[in-house]
């Protein structure tokens, strides 16, 4: 994992007066499971939006997956995918027509599109459920199909905010199991939570306190570097 | 404090509570943890007098909650799920709206808020609208304390909190709880859980069991190794090929493995893993968390109804 997919240098974004992210500069490689925590207000949802070609820089110098997020927005939206707990699918469209209109979106061939949603359906055991208003299906089944969804076009990257927020602790960790499987085949995934105990699933772990990159490094040596146990007493000793 | 006797709750065919009892002591820090549309919501909307049940009965301090309704909602307060100040209002006149509206004033319940007020005083003249997540939530229990009220109900109010702001949270209600009020507080972290003095798993409508999280954890006897090896994602996938495999979860840094009628040993284990080529291996039978408990009783309630 030496190829970089996201490079970071002197990000810095100002509202006004207000420096929500105080000069971040970090690398994301090809491949990683890369958390990236921090305590609500500590910047992360401002980071987010600019690496995904929708805020732009105060300055700094940030490419995403190979483009430029000052000249090449639009080619960055097309090779990434975004979940978040707030948004993922439409709930009055039914199972495929949220894969169709997400496939359609992305430009994708209505060859590919059937023979994808196909495969897709089955390994999600959504097959009789595919007509169905996405409103009526449980929580755990609309994530892992919003996380299908966002991957549909097969990014270089995956943007997860918060994905698993509210689920039991046996769909949440099914969740990851899509989230395991997704980083094996080559996706990178940049993940948000408050959930500690996911933060050890990554490969790298961030965290964030009032607009700066506080730690970065493995959850092994995060735990080492700051004498704690889990990830939780590592978060607490940075960000309280 | 809290009695519940037989409720139900349809919405159309959605059974959303499967004939629930139970009861909450007076002065406890009772938990009703369970997953989105577990019901929980929907039983607090009912003991707060928001929503009629389908059939049964329930009694707040001894009020009844369809006869009483407005007797209730005096000695209640409520902190729903969802945000629900005036946006548009000042912090200050938030806090000033509830206490008029309950017939008191901010100066004569202060003592109950302050510790928790105090930090978001400084933005007293800021609109409600405007605050951060964590503020927001601190004006919510103050707003739901004004009045002092007996018992407090509170709706995943940690939900989407980060990790540092949760414990402090938690700390506010142990606090509350010395003042002699009764908390009725839901949740959907595990961790959470095991700070209520009793809590009650709730999954698809029904009560899975209600007890100190202590009692739940003791009563639960399945053996459960954790085990740890460099690749989480092989190992994972390894461990679920193993023959005798019942359930295999990642937990935080290690895989939670429990083995059909727990004939599994701990030997057995490092050795199939041994075989498969993983490096720094580690097997070791643990005591059970809250988790776990929980994990195991929802997967066995759920194939119990798909049978």
């Amino acid at each position: 994992m030496t190829d970089k997919i996201i490079s970071v240098k002197n990000l810095v974004k100002k509202f006004g007066t207000f420096t929500a992210n105080d000069n971040l500069t970090f690398d994301v490689y090809k491949g990683e499971i890369f958390g990236f925590l921090g305590a609500n207000g500590a910047g992360k949802t401002t980071t987010i939006r600019i690496l995904c070609g929708l805020s732009s820089p105060t300055s700094g110098e940030l490419k995403v997956a190979g483009f430029d997020v000052y000249r090449d927005a639009e080619k960055i939206k097309k090779n990434i995918g975004y979940m978040s707990q707030k948004f993922s699918l439409y709930e009055d469209l039914t199972v495929t027509e949220n894969i169709q209109l997400f496939a359609g979106i992305y430009g994708i061939s209505r060859k590919v599109r059937k023979e994808k949603e196909a495969e897709l359906l089955k390994k999600l055991n959504l097959e009789e459920a595919k007509n169905k208003l996405i409103g009526g299906l449980p929580l755990g089944w609309k994530q892992k199909l919003a996380f299908s969804v966002a991957i549909f076009h097969d990014p270089k990257i995956v943007f997860l905010d918060e994905p698993t927020g509210g689920v039991d602790p046996v769909t949440r960790r099914r969740f990851w199991d899509l989230i395991y499987e997704a980083a094996n085949n080559g996706t990178t995934i940049f993940v948000t939570t408050h959930y500690m105990d996911e933060a050890e699933y990554c490969n790298r772990v961030s965290i964030m306190d009032a607009g700066k990159i506080e730690a970065l490094d493995t959850p092994a040596n995060l735990k080492k570097m700051y004498n704690a146990k889990d990830m939780d007493e590592v978060f607490v000793k940075i960000a309280r | 404090m809290i009695t519940i006797n037989n409720i139900s709750k349809s919405y159309n065919k959605t059974e959303a509570l499967k004939d629930i009892s139970l009861n909450v002591n007076r002065g406890e820090l009772f938990g009703l943890i369970g997953a989105d549309g577990a019901g929980k919501t929907t039983l607090m909307r009912i003991v707060t007098t928001l929503l009629l049940p389908d059939s049964g009965e329930a009694k707040m301090d001894g009020l009844d909650i369809k006869k009483d309704f407005k007797k209730i909602r005096h000695i209640i307060g409520y902190m729903p799920g969802r945000f629900s100040l005036y946006q548009d209002l000042s912090v200050e006149e938030n806090l000033q709206f509830f206490a008029t509206v309950f017939g008191t004033t901010v100066e004569a319940n202060y003592d109950l808020i302050r510790d928790i007020y105090y930090q978001i005083e400084p933005f007293k003249n800021r609109r409600a609208g405007k605050l951060s997540g964590g503020m927001k939530q601190k004006l919510a229990l103050s707003c739901a304390l004004i009045h002092k009220p007996k018992i407090l109900v509170l709706d995943e109010p940690t939900t989407g909190v980060d990790a540092v702001s949760r414990k402090e949270f938690w700390e506010m209600l142990k606090k509350l709880q010395q003042k002699d009020i009764t908390i009725l507080v839901s949740t959907p972290y595990m961790d959470e859980a095991i700070l209520c003095d009793r809590v009650a798993l709730l999954q698809n409508g029904q009560i899975l069991d209600v007890d100190s999280p202590t009692k739940i954890i003791e009563k639960f006897q399945r053996k459960i190794f954790q085990v740890r090896s460099d690749n989480m994602y092989q190992l994972i996938s390894d461990l679920r090929k193993f023959e005798n495999a019942e359930s295999v979860f990642a937990f935080g840094q290690f895989v939670h493995f429990t083995g059909i009628n727990d004939s599994v040993k701990a030997d057995e284990l490092d050795k199939y893993l041994q075989s498969l080529g993983h490096k720094n291996i580690l097997v070791e039978k643990i005591t059970p968390g809250i988790e776990d408990v929980f994990m195991e009783l929802m997967e066995g309630s759920r194939s119990f109804q798909s049978q």
